[in-house]
């Protein structure tokens, strides 16, 4: 279990070097933009040269990647182009904000998803199609006009929650709780969808399985056939589809987060590339490998605890 | 294509997608103004004005002529962002499933497409692309070409492991014909179905940036009408309606259509039928009240039947009927489709979902089996009634350890404590013949050897001292040393226990060694039933007869011309 955990590991290390790189160099194409765009079209060639120079964009572009890179393993992610602010302090900010949507969005939308997967694999019949039909819904409505519904609903009609604004847990939980729920809502709508019928799928394809019906045969009641064993052999493709839902939900919620005017990696990442401000750019870039990375470390993990088959890989 | 313009799911959402893209296609056509032209006297103009038949926006544009020219953004986004992701999974996900040797870079190359954290990279992206949203979505593209690939790749490979292909290398065929030939007619399903989910995806991420801003502002787009729409929204509240509507439409469309599609392509799941007919749960309750003797298990004119399509029915088990007495042997024999296996799980009443009974009465140790509900039979299984499967290995649970299957099996019908039901699983493990039982009741099963799987099961099934055994070709899937030594086990364990044995085998040599009756079955049909002394020496029924022929003796050299069987094979 360990060098399988080592072994991930040093995989997703290869993976952070490998995405950071070609966004780099992807990015280097419009250094020169940059530049352009902070001094305005009237700067002339040496203003631009100069400039250029003084942030180190003039040199050849693998030597800038290990640079950064050196300060990078540092834990130096450099300063903001336009605000001067150290990226490793602001960008960890902005990622909270948004975690603390898409984490409890995720983590509801799983409690909800087993519940109607499960029911609806193993009772079939109406509560099948029922089922169905919701998950249908949350598929059919766009995030973005589920947040617009619920907004207009909640706060303009009703008055009940915020439309727009954040608060942080540490100033006043029930504000923050307040502020959150409906962005919660809109990404939990099209979680449950997805992973709901990934889980439906699973069971229905697990309670077919031989086993299964052996098991049937020794007397041992349906629920725990269902509970104790389909469902944790269902689970582990079923953890997967978290992990790529959760990647799926942090997109949603950068959308999300316009919406709702929320402090959070979505707007950040948004005006830094308007601005093309680099540094706060291949920052945003870092956290978020690191993110992928990382969720799907631990989905692989998750795997290799529930299957003891997976691990021999 | 067929099959898909008669399902009515696809018929409407596939003729709605059409129409919509028409619509945008004959945008210059259908609206009269340019969709960023801007005039003042248009600003905010309601519904219906001349001119305007859905009126202006904020900003002096006609909403009809956006509304159109979004259509061709959406599509536009769709195409070049699907059309990329099929290009690149399939050729990586073909390459990397029929060549092992290509097949770590392209899991490489992919899974590092993978990593690029979604939707964020496009809008980081921005730099480069300029708002221009082809280019983001040809980004979309190579970023949603994992998935394409996953599939490609998945049945690339179990294609290519298939014999047929084996067959078409050696026939001369290159690997490119192959690929082209077999490989992609099997993948062709599931891309389809693929895209068209890949089309909402696009839509709706071009939406979501354009939304954010991200575009450019000359481009009309569902999402840009939507954000200008929100800012607007207690001016003019149905700005932000129609775009709303219009994506959400088409997005609902797409989904829907693309389920239609894969259920077409891919096969629907078969639905679930009543188990029972009433009338055949109401002759059963009749004929329950008759006393059956003394027999464990007394089946008559049992009928099963699988639904065809919507009006037929095609019965698999056709008026059936024999009983087991304590202490004997019956060997229900016949060849792979005569509808003895489907009999053995009528009596347990695991039939599946989608099995019918049309007819017929199970007595089982005096308790009417047809119609009884779950509750009922959980009681009598484990205790009156025992299973033992024909395929050792995927009748286990990979994720439980074979010991915990065992206490879990005999606590359902038992109350003993997990101690106790530990205990006697270590005995049982010992009296079925393994070797070291400790070690046996800790591994997973795909630790043990088949020979030992078998014998797990069958330690199982006997735990709660079952008054029938029904075992289910038990020696099929084993070598043929270790299928003589199950035999003896079983027959020894009836000896010691009083058990009836039911034993479901397609080989006389397994009923010559242990039965004392034989049933014969054809295509759903008992053909013969008597002693195993008898049917050996002088059966009566032409298909028994040639069953018996058919055995091949090392003495015997065949004479007759290959006639298969009597009239109508069981296939």
């Amino acid at each position: 279990m360990l060098i399988y955990t080592l072994r991930r590991l040093a995989f997703g290390v290869i993976l952070f070097v490998l995405v950071s790189l070609i966004t780099f160099w992807l990015l280097s194409f419009s250094f020169d933009d940059a530049v352009t765009a902070r001094l305005g079209p009237a700067a002339s060639p040496e203003t631009t040269a100069a400039l250029m120079r003084e942030l180190g964009l003039d040199r050849p572009v693998m030597l800038q990647y290990f640079d950064w890179l050196a300060h990078v393993v540092q834990g130096d992610l450099g300063k903001s182009f336009f605000t001067g602010e150290p990226v490793a302090s602001a960008v960890p900010a902005r990622m909270g904000v948004t975690l603390s949507i898409v984490v409890p969005a995720l983590l509801i939308s799983v409690a909800i998803s087993v519940i109607l997967g499960v029911t609806a694999a193993a009772r079939g019949g109406v509560v099948d199609k029922v089922v169905q039909g919701m998950m249908l819904f949350g598929y059919l409505v766009p995030n973005l006009l589920v947040a617009i519904f619920f907004v207009v609903l909640f706060a303009i009609q009703l008055h009940l929650l915020p439309a727009t604004g954040f608060t942080p847990f540490s100033k006043d939980p029930a504000a923050w709780a307040r502020s959150v729920t409906i962005p919660i809502i809109a990404l939990v709508v099209a979680g449950a969808a997805n992973i709901s019928n990934q889980i439906r799928g699973a069971m229905i394809d697990e309670l077919r399985r031989d086993y299964v019906r052996t098991l049937r045969t020794r007397g041992i009641s349906p629920m725990s056939i269902v509970i104790r064993h389909a469902l944790r052999n269902a689970a582990g493709p079923a953890l997967t589809v978290f992990g790529f839902e959760f990647i799926t939900m942090f997109g949603g919620a950068l959308i999300i987060e316009q919406v709702f005017a929320l402090p959070g990696y979505g707007i950040y990442s948004f005006n830094s590339a308007l601005e093309n401000d680099f540094p706060v750019i291949l920052g945003l870039t870092v956290f978020g490998v690191f993110l992928t990375v990382g969720v799907n470390l631990v989905t692989d993990l998750a795997n290799g605890w529930l299957n003891p088959k997976a691990r021999i890989h | 294509m067929q099959r898909l313009l008669r399902d009515p799911q696809a018929l409407i959402t596939g003729g709605l997608l059409l129409l919509i893209t028409f619509a945008g296609l004959l945008a210059p056509v259908l609206s009269q103004h340019d969709p960023n032209q801007a005039s003042l006297e248009a600003v905010n103009v309601a519904m219906g004005s001349p001119g305007h038949p859905i009126g202006g926006d904020a900003n002096g544009r006609d909403i009809f002529a956006r509304l159109l020219a979004s259509i061709n953004t959406a599509a536009i986004s769709a195409i070049i962002c699907s059309s990329i992701a099929l290009v690149l999974g399939t050729v990586g996900g073909l390459i990397g499933g029929y060549f092992d040797k290509f097949r770590n870079a392209s899991e490489w190359a992919f899974t590092l497409i993978m990593t690029f954290p979604g939707l964020l990279v496009l809008i980081l992206l921005t730099p480069i692309t300029r708002g221009d949203f082809r280019f983001t979505m040809a980004m979309f593209g190579v970023l949603l070409s994992p998935s394409i690939y996953r599939i490609v790749r998945n049945l690339t490979v179990a294609v290519s492991r298939e014999l047929y292909v084996d067959a078409a290398k050696v026939s001369g065929l290159t690997n490119f014909r192959i690929l082209a030939r077999h490989v992609l007619s099997v993948v062709r399903g599931p891309i389809i179905v693929a895209a068209a989910f890949m089309f909402g995806s696009a839509i709706s991420v071009q939406s979501g940036l354009a939304f954010l801003g991200l575009g450019s502002k000359e481009t009309p787009s569902f999402g840009a009408m939507i954000a200008e729409g929100f800012r607007n929204f207690y001016i003019s509240p149905l700005q932000y309606l129609w775009p709303a509507l219009a994506l959400g439409v088409i997005n609902g469309a797409l989904v829907l259509f693309g389920n239609a599609l894969r259920d077409v392509l891919e096969g629907a799941r078969p639905k679930p039928a009543p188990i029972v007919s009433k009338a055949a749960v109401d002759a059963a309750r009749f004929d329950g009240l008759k006393p059956s003797g003394a027999a464990l298990v007394d089946v008559r004119d049992l009928g099963v039947a699988y639904r065809m399509s919507q009006d037929e029915q095609k019965e698999v088990v056709r008026g059936v009927s024999f009983s087991v007495e304590p202490g004997e042997t019956l060997g229900l024999v016949g060849e792979s489709g005569s509808g003895k296996t489907q009999t053995a799980f009528a009596i347990l009443g695991v039939l599946p979902a989608e099995a019918i009974v049309t007819r017929g009465s199970i007595v089982l140790d005096g308790n009417q089996v047809i119609g009884a509900k779950e509750r009922e039979m959980r009681v009598l299984r484990g205790a009156s009634v025992a299973y033992i499967p024909q395929e050792p290995m995927s009748n286990l649970d990979p994720v439980y350890t074979v010991g915990s299957q065992l206490v879990e099996g005999m606590r359902a019908s038992t109350s003993e404590s997990r101690g106790a039901a530990k205990a006697r699983a270590l005995d049982l493990l010992r009296r079925v013949g393994i070797a070291d039982p400790e070690r046996t009741f800790r591994s997973y099963p795909h630790q043990i050897s088949g020979g030992m799987a078998q014998r797990v099961l069958i330690a199982g099934a006997i735990a709660s001292k079952p008054r029938l055994l029904i075992a289910d070709e038990p020696t099929t899937a084993l070598d043929v040393t270790v299928q003589a030594e199950i035999l003896d086990l079983l027959r020894d364990l009836q000896a010691e226990f009083g058990m009836g044995l039911l034993l479901v085998t397609h080989n006389f040599g397994v009923v010559a060694d242990i039965c004392d009756r034989v049933a014969v079955m054809r295509q759903g049909e008992l053909v013969e039933i008597g002693n195993v002394e008898e049917i050996f020496s002088s059966p009566q029924h032409e298909y028994t007869k040639s069953l018996l022929d058919s055995i091949l003796d090392e003495e015997t050299v065949r004479k007759d011309p290959p006639v298969a069987t009597v009239a109508g094979r069981a296939s």
